[in-house]
């Protein structure tokens, strides 16, 4: 297996008034092609930044940030904007989809950019769609859908492009528990198939359905390995729990 | 992406909100369709205007001589040597004597202009003689009693049989030799087909009139106009050491200055037009920071999707280029469809033929504008929107 995500100490620091925060402090990590990895924490761990850092939405204070061997951290905005439609399949937890567009004009959105042809778009959106189960629903307008289904037509979206990773931010996190399940089965069916899927979550119910966890802490990793260990779900500090289970 | 694909979606976008971008594009319209009529009013000005110069004459000279008491004068005779002796830029000369007296066709009085004129006089103007003859050297050299009338004349006062019949200048018949063609589009009292022309020699014996002193003379060339003027002032002014004594007035002179009135009006109210155009942009920006704004989280999707700045940037300069240039084109057809009907309400209130003609080219110009309006007052809020950190956008509500 090769090293597809690679941070090597990797700090961001935010100025909030007089205060310096650590968002993430000295990270570092590998993440390997075909892995299933959820990146769990409380708000405030640092796995929202770890999320834009490995979305390529923006660049480490310091440290090295290698996404399929290349360096982020010297990249510019348009060349960080040329990566994430190459290499990055996002799923949000609120879908993010294009409210005015129709389903498949929205799946087709990451394969314009790409400069893609139309017809060929028109072909792989629909059939990314038919692969999460959506093919009738091609000309509805995200609104007409219900949660799960929206969710559906972002992973439809995030994988149109074949990204080297998909990136899921909490994306359990507005549906009830049921279609939840569904998405983390879609997830886990995806993994078989190879892609390598990085998963953000506060929630270690969701977390534990993946293979891999890292946690976080305040800007550090406390934790790194199998998801089926029972160390993998303790918390290290004794801060109370907020949101979670 | 290319360029038509981002003007798709800005079609797209704009459809979408088609109530806001009406209103949006509503400054545009209303500047445009300004523009365009004010333009056409000024272009019927103009054709007007040379209309009704191009009827009297525009390759003409009308020299008038007041005169220097008794020691200097400029007889009839000098007057032909000088156009004589100018043959590259003068061609024919006619004196021309209006007469006073009443004009009386059996106990009936007219209205009619009598005015008497030379040989040339009819080739100068251009008249047509329709019947009988016109008037001829000899008829001026022996100050014959004769006439040529109008068409007018020759229908209401004698049934179309005029020739051969005589008319009342003061106290003297003089026969009518000639019938001239209709002249004016209508016939009218007052108008040139109520005219009578007789020999200049003649005139001035009946009027009592020793000199003769106005002179219409033609020219070559209109571009030659100033010259030729120049030639009879320069030519007068030697025998009168005066330039009070007499006027020389050029008609394509008058044309030219009435034309550069009429453009400098025209432009200073294309201007004021104009300026909606720029209130009509700076409401383009307004609601074009508002829909950035609005749209914060849409932008934030699309560059996490891989939408680089100068795609954002193009994709929201293009909407409010397109936004600006329907504007533009719904101002055009307002404006030709308004041009219509001013042509409509200003015949029907000074009783002209005035048409109001939108110009191609300022068509063109207003389209153009409009776009260029779009682009530059749209670049700022697409530049905002461009320039937006995706994280932050995609975080917005």
């Amino acid at each position: 297996m090769s090293t597809l995500i690679e941070f090597r100490d990797v700090c961001k620091y935010y100025q909030m008034g007089d205060e310096t925060v650590r968002a993430a402090d000295h990270i570092s990590m590998k993440i390997e092609k075909g892995e299933f990895v959820a990146i769990v924490g409380q708000s405030g761990s640092g796995k929202s930044t770890c999320m834009n850092i490995i979305g390529c939405l923006d660049v480490p204070t310091s440290g090295t940030y290698l996404l399929d061997g290349r360096d982020v951290g010297e990249m510019n905005r348009n060349e960080l904007a040329e990566i994430r439609n190459e290499l990055l399949g996002f799923i949000f937890q609120q879908y993010n989809l294009l409210p005015k567009l129709s389903i498949l004009e929205n799946v087709e959105v990451p394969l314009m950019y790409a400069g893609i042809s139309r017809k060929e778009r028109r072909e792989r959106a629909t059939e990314a769609l038919e692969a999460v189960g959506l093919a009738d629903k091609l000309k509805n307008k995200p609104s007409q859908l219900s949660g799960g289904q929206q969710q559906r037509v972002s992973i439809a979206r995030a994988l149109v492009g074949h990204p080297a990773v998909i990136l899921a931010d909490e994306p359990t996190g507005a549906l009830d528990s049921r279609t939840g399940r569904e998405v983390i089965a879609i997830l886990q069916k995806l993994h078989k198939q190879g892609h390598t899927i990085v998963l953000i979550t506060h929630d270690d119910s969701i977390a534990v359905q993946t293979e891999r966890i890292i946690r976080l802490e305040d800007g550090h990793v406390v934790y790194d390995g199998d998801a089926k260990a029972p160390e993998a779900t303790v918390r290290h500090t004794s801060q109370s729990e907020e949101g979670g289970i | 992406m290319n360029f038509f694909e981002t003007f798709r979606l800005a079609l797209q976008n704009i459809w979408a909100s088609k109530m806001r971008t009406f209103l949006t594009m509503l400054g545009i319209v209303i500047g445009i369709t300004a523009v365009i009529v004010i333009v056409g009013l000024g272009n019927g000005m103009q054709k007007y205007m040379e209309d009704s110069f191009a009827s009297m004459g525009t390759n003409s000279l009308t020299v008038s001589i007041r005169g220097r008491g008794t020691s200097r004068s400029v007889s009839v005779d000098d007057m032909y040597e000088m156009v004589e002796q100018n043959k590259t830029v003068l061609d024919k000369i006619s004196p021309t004597v209006t007469m006073q007296s009443q004009i009386k066709v059996g106990t009936e009085t007219l209205s009619s202009t009598a005015t008497g004129v030379s040989e040339d006089y009819f080739k100068i103007k251009d008249y047509e003689i329709a019947e009988g003859r016109g008037i001829q050297y000899i008829d001026v050299a022996e100050r014959k009693k004769i006439c040529v009338v109008g068409q007018y004349i020759n229908q209401t006062y004698y049934a179309g049989r005029a020739v051969g019949d005589t008319i009342k200048i003061g106290a003297d018949k003089l026969t009518i030799v000639g019938v001239m063609a209709q002249e004016a589009d209508e016939m009218e009292e007052g108008g040139t087909d109520d005219s009578i022309f007789l020999p200049y020699s003649t005139a001035a014996r009946l009027s009592g009139m020793g000199t003769i002193s106005t002179f219409t003379i033609t020219i070559y060339n209109e571009e030659q106009a100033s010259i030729a003027k120049k030639v009879v002032e320069d030519t007068l002014y030697k025998t009168f050491r005066n330039s009070d004594s007499y006027t020389v007035i050029s008609m394509v002179e008058i044309l030219d200055i009435m034309n550069s009135m009429i453009d400098v009006m025209i432009t200073i109210l294309a201007i004021i037009a104009g300026i909606s155009l720029l209130v009509g942009g700076i409401g383009i920006m307004n609601i074009m920071l508002v829909s950035v704004t609005e749209r914060t989280r849409e932008i934030g999707i699309r560059k996490a999707l891989g939408a680089k700045e100068g795609v954002i940037l193009r994709q929201f300069v293009i909407e409010a280029g397109t936004t600006a240039a329907i504007g533009g084109i719904i101002g055009i057809l307002l404006g030709y469809f308004l041009s219509r009907v001013a042509t409509v309400i200003v015949t029907a209130l000074l009783e002209t033929e005035l048409t109001v003609v939108p110009s191609a080219g300022s068509v063109l110009l207003a389209f153009g504008v409009s776009a260029a309006v779009g682009v530059i007052f749209g670049y700022l809020p697409a530049r905002k929107a461009a320039l937006l950190n995706p994280i932050d956008a995609l975080r917005y509500d």
